[in-house]
């Protein structure tokens, strides 16, 4: 998690202070803001597991976030129970679905393309399916009951809902760094280098890259709950729509994917972008996209390492030895 | 200490392997030879899991691992390198050598170690911090067998690993192989170029189209007719001799 | 029961055709660069926007803005790939992927911005007359989008063997590096092939708006459709996209009709998938990647 230059001090720095400057603007409209930027920054830092380390980009994200949002709301909602079983619920029920994904299409063989086509279908078919049954709400989608309270895992106060979401995000964050530098880690990241040189030193990739889908889709079922928990409702479009898993993967592409603060910069950042561009165009629909995009293709072009690699390049720091974080 | 017999290996109607049979002794150094196409490493990739026989049967250490997957033949003590030498980029050296050393040894500290260590023993303790993707290709080479060493395998595959190296490369490598051999490791190697095996391997086999049509000592080896022919051509067995007598 | 299934084929049958115009252009595309271009349905959306407002400011029939609109399409898909897509994404596949996502969503989203979302469509009275055909009501507009997605399918067959760009293009499609060699311009003939997807995709729009409506979303629909389309027919096979357009069609309507309207995309969706899984090869293609 150790910057390793002057520039991704900076970087990290800068994302910080505007984090902790929060505490002390009492701007209801920028914390409000910045929640819904770190509940994204939760699905970008589970893209990254997978896109990031494993090199394996998925076009569908969403499919695990709505489904830990959906698991959790349909527990409190249409059976009752508590909001912290339902909570955890979410998060296994979005790991599920990311091993259910990675090991039919790992089975398979699919890479590349292929993939990223067949993770999106998943999120259209769950789409799909939730606007349709019942026990999803169809088409009105699901509300949980106002009903503030540690119990329920409700807050009022926005600052608290802040406080605990950052919690979260270092968290996720912590974790990413400890994997990242564990043996799954290296194994992973061989894994998106050279497949047959990882196999023939005795990786088992395919168990290894469906580890990979579950813990991800863990992050991002945990994303999905904690977006239930604090806005209260759901529907198909809002957390299985491939919005989510656009944001999911712009997010560390342009923060530098494979890094441990990428995804959190890179998100902060283009939200930044975007609400500025909102207030500036008197809130037109859709134009952050647009700038997203238009960002999203210089990184690609400009940025292949993203902002970190970028920042990593200016005033970089003596390495001591046996030290390669 | 590893049996290959009757190995067959077909693709669509194309015969790549038939009926090779070969025996490597523990603390060998086998060759495998043959000219391009004969199927040398469709041999190496069945016998190391990645693609199943057709028929035959690989035992390793009086264990049938026929079929088995590479990750499990790892496990067991064998492995093979690529002939096209891959380091993962993001890595730098010493993280490339780790790669192989989690193998057995699952905490990072201790794998790092093992890869430290390995890379030392392979002349590669100055490049161990730098990124793996600024090697030059005998660096690769260096970095290919350090990661398979690093696995604590006993039998190491090796697929051309002379391949596209200057003279002076090569009897560096020859050397290391020679040191590795002498602290207990087996070697099969895949050689193009004969001479880089005649120096090394007590015996060798040789695939020619598929088949084994030789096996002996280097030496022994250049003076079979099938074998001159294999390499030069048909008739050409018969013209060097002739070219002899004159 | 029974006597909707064939009302229902039928109808799928002629929007199968309009799927399997879309799927040629992508098809085309795919087996040439060897890319996935995510915006081919918002270049459809973009085209059907071209019709729609050359209908209501020019009063022009959608069937008579094929001339105008055909090579007008063909010269943005070419621009797009030459000047855009291709030094953007910098050769590497994933990239390609990325950008023409990003492609995706700034058309999408300006789309959105310049014309809201609300639902636009022509009203052109004929297209509505209906033709009886084996005791099916077929709307006349769907069923000139079929004859014509099934003349265009093997004209294009006709350019792509005929032809010397259609040589041309094959040449670079099959071995780029010995194409570049003999002095095919690749980087021209990669342009022209997206061109002339992007075409495709402007005639399946003048074929479509009759009996269809556009909103800035309906891109992101039809691009599934024909990724579908593709893998089902073989990545790259033009005689599998049309096929497999056509199926996709009828399994549509008939998910519609056992199902619902609303769940008769699943139908797609699950064929995408089970494609995907156990026949990435699709039904014609030789190849998988």
């Amino acid at each position: 998690m150790k910057p390793q230059s002057m520039g991704q001090a900076v970087l990290i720095a800068l994302a910080l202070i505007y984090l902790a400057s929060l505490y002390f603007m009492s701007s209801p409209v920028w914390m409000g803001f910045t929640i819904n930027a770190l509940i994204v920054a939760v699905v970008a830092l589970a893209w990254n597991i997978t896109g990031g380390f494993g090199g394996m980009a998925s076009f569908g994200h969403a499919a695990m976030y709505g489904t830990g949002a959906y698991a959790s709301a349909i527990l409190q909602v249409q059976y009752g129970i508590n909001a912290w079983i339902a909570f955890a619920a979410g998060i296994v029920a979005g790991a599920a679905m990311g091993a259910f994904i990675g090991a039919l299409a790992f089975r398979y063989g699919l890479k590349g393309s292929y993939f990223a086509l067949v993770t999106l279908a998943f999120a259209e078919v769950l789409r799909i399916c939730a606007s349709s049954f019942a026990i999803t709400g169809g088409g009105s989608g699901l509300q949980l009951r106002l009903d503030p309270g540690l119990s329920t895992l409700q807050f009022n106060d926005r600052t608290v809902v802040y406080t605990i979401l950052l919690v979260i995000v270092a968290l996720v964050m912590a974790l990413t760094a400890w994997l990242k530098y564990s043996r799954f880690g290296a194994y992973l990241i061989a894994v998106r280098e050279n497949e047959d040189a990882a196999r023939a030193l005795g990786i088992d990739t395919y168990r290894i890259k469906v580890k990979a889908m579950a813990i991800s889709g863990a992050f991002a079922g945990l994303a999905g709950v904690l977006y239930l928990q604090v806005w209260l409702f759901i529907d198909s479009a809002v957390v299985y729509g491939s919005a989510v898993s656009i944001e999911a993967l712009i997010g560390p592409i342009i923060g530098g994917a494979g890094t441990v603060w990428g995804p959190l910069i890179g998100t902060l950042g283009l939200h930044l972008l975007g609400e500025g561009a909102k207030h500036l165009l008197h809130n037109a629909p859709g134009l952050n996209f647009v700038l997203y995009a238009v960002v999203l293709i210089c990184a690609l072009r400009f940025l292949p390492q993203g902002l970190m690699g970028l920042a990593g390049r200016i005033g970089t720091f003596r390495k001591k030895e046996d030290d390669n974080a | 200490m590893l049996e290959v017999r009757n190995l067959s290996k077909s693709f669509g109607g194309l015969k790549a392997v038939s009926d090779a049979s070969l025996d490597v002794p523990e603390g060998g150094i086998v060759g495998l030879l043959g000219p391009n196409g004969a199927g040398k490493t469709t041999c190496f990739t069945m016998i190391a899991g990645f693609t199943k026989p057709n028929e035959g049967t690989v035992r390793f250490m009086g264990q049938d691992i026929t079929g088995l997957p590479p990750h499990r033949i790892c496990a067991m003590g064998m492995i093979r390198t690529f002939q096209i030498v891959q380091p993962f980029a993001g890595l730098t050296v010493q993280e490339n050598i780790a790669v192989g050393a989690y193998l057995h040894h699952h905490d990072r500290a201790e794998a790092m170690a093992v890869a430290r260590q390995v890379g030392k023993r392979l002349g590669m303790g100055a490049m161990l911090d730098r990124p793996a993707s600024s090697l030059t290709i005998a660096g690769r080479k260096r970095l290919e067998l350090a990661r398979a060493l690093a696995t604590g395998a006993k039998l190491l595959l090796l697929d051309e690993v002379m391949a596209g190296l200057i003279p002076s490369e090569v009897s560096e490598i020859v050397g290391i192989i020679r040191q590795i051999r002498d602290e207990g490791h087996t070697f099969l190697m895949i050689e193009h170029v004969m001479q880089a095996v005649m120096s090394l391997a007590e015996t060798a086999y040789v695939l020619n189209h598929g088949k084994m049509i030789a096996h002996g000592t280097p030496r022994e080896l250049v003076q079979d007719p099938g074998v001159v022919e294999a390499y030069l051509g048909h008739g050409a067995a018969a013209r060097l001799q002739e070219g002899n007598h004159a | 029961m029974s006597s909707l299934i064939l009302p229902a084929v039928l109808s799928g049958l002629t929007m199968g055709a309009v799927y399997a115009l879309v799927a040629l252009g992508l098809t085309l595309i795919y087996g040439v660069l060897h890319i996935i271009n995510f915006a081919h349905g918002s270049l459809l959306m973009l085209a059907l926007y071209a019709a729609y407002f050359l209908f209501v400011h020019m009063g022009l029939d959608p069937y008579l803005a094929i001339p105008i609109l055909l090579p007008v399409f063909f010269c943005l898909g070419y621009v797009l790939q030459r000047w855009v897509i291709a030094p953007m994404s910098g050769g590497s596949e994933q990239n390609v992927l990325l950008v023409t996502l990003a492609l995706a969503l700034i058309i999408d989203n300006l789309a959105l911005y310049f014309w809201t979302s609300n639902t636009r469509s022509v009203d052109i009275p004929y297209a509505y007359n209906t033709v009886e055909f084996l005791g099916a009501y077929l709307p006349l507009g769907r069923v000139i989008a079929f004859f014509a997605a099934l003349a265009a399918a093997p004209l294009l067959w006709l350019f792509m063997t005929r032809t010397r760009t259609g040589s041309a293009i094959r040449a670079v499609a099959i071995e780029k590096r010995g194409a570049e060699i003999v002095g095919i311009d690749v980087n021209h003939t990669y342009a022209i092939c997206f061109g002339i997807g992007t075409a495709c995709v402007a005639l399946a729009a003048c074929l479509l708006l009759p009996t269809f409506y556009v909103t800035p979303q309906v891109g992101y629909t039809f691009v599934l459709v024909a990724f579908t389309t593709v893998v089902l027919g073989g990545m790259g096979s033009l005689p599998g996209a049309l096929i497999a357009g056509l199926l996709l069609g009828v399994i549509e309507s008939l998910c519609g009709l056992f199902l619902g309207e609303s769940l008769g995309q699943i139908g797609i969706f699950t064929a995408f998938i089970l494609i995907l899984l156990f026949k990435p090869s699709g039904l014609l293609g030789r190849r998988a990647a």
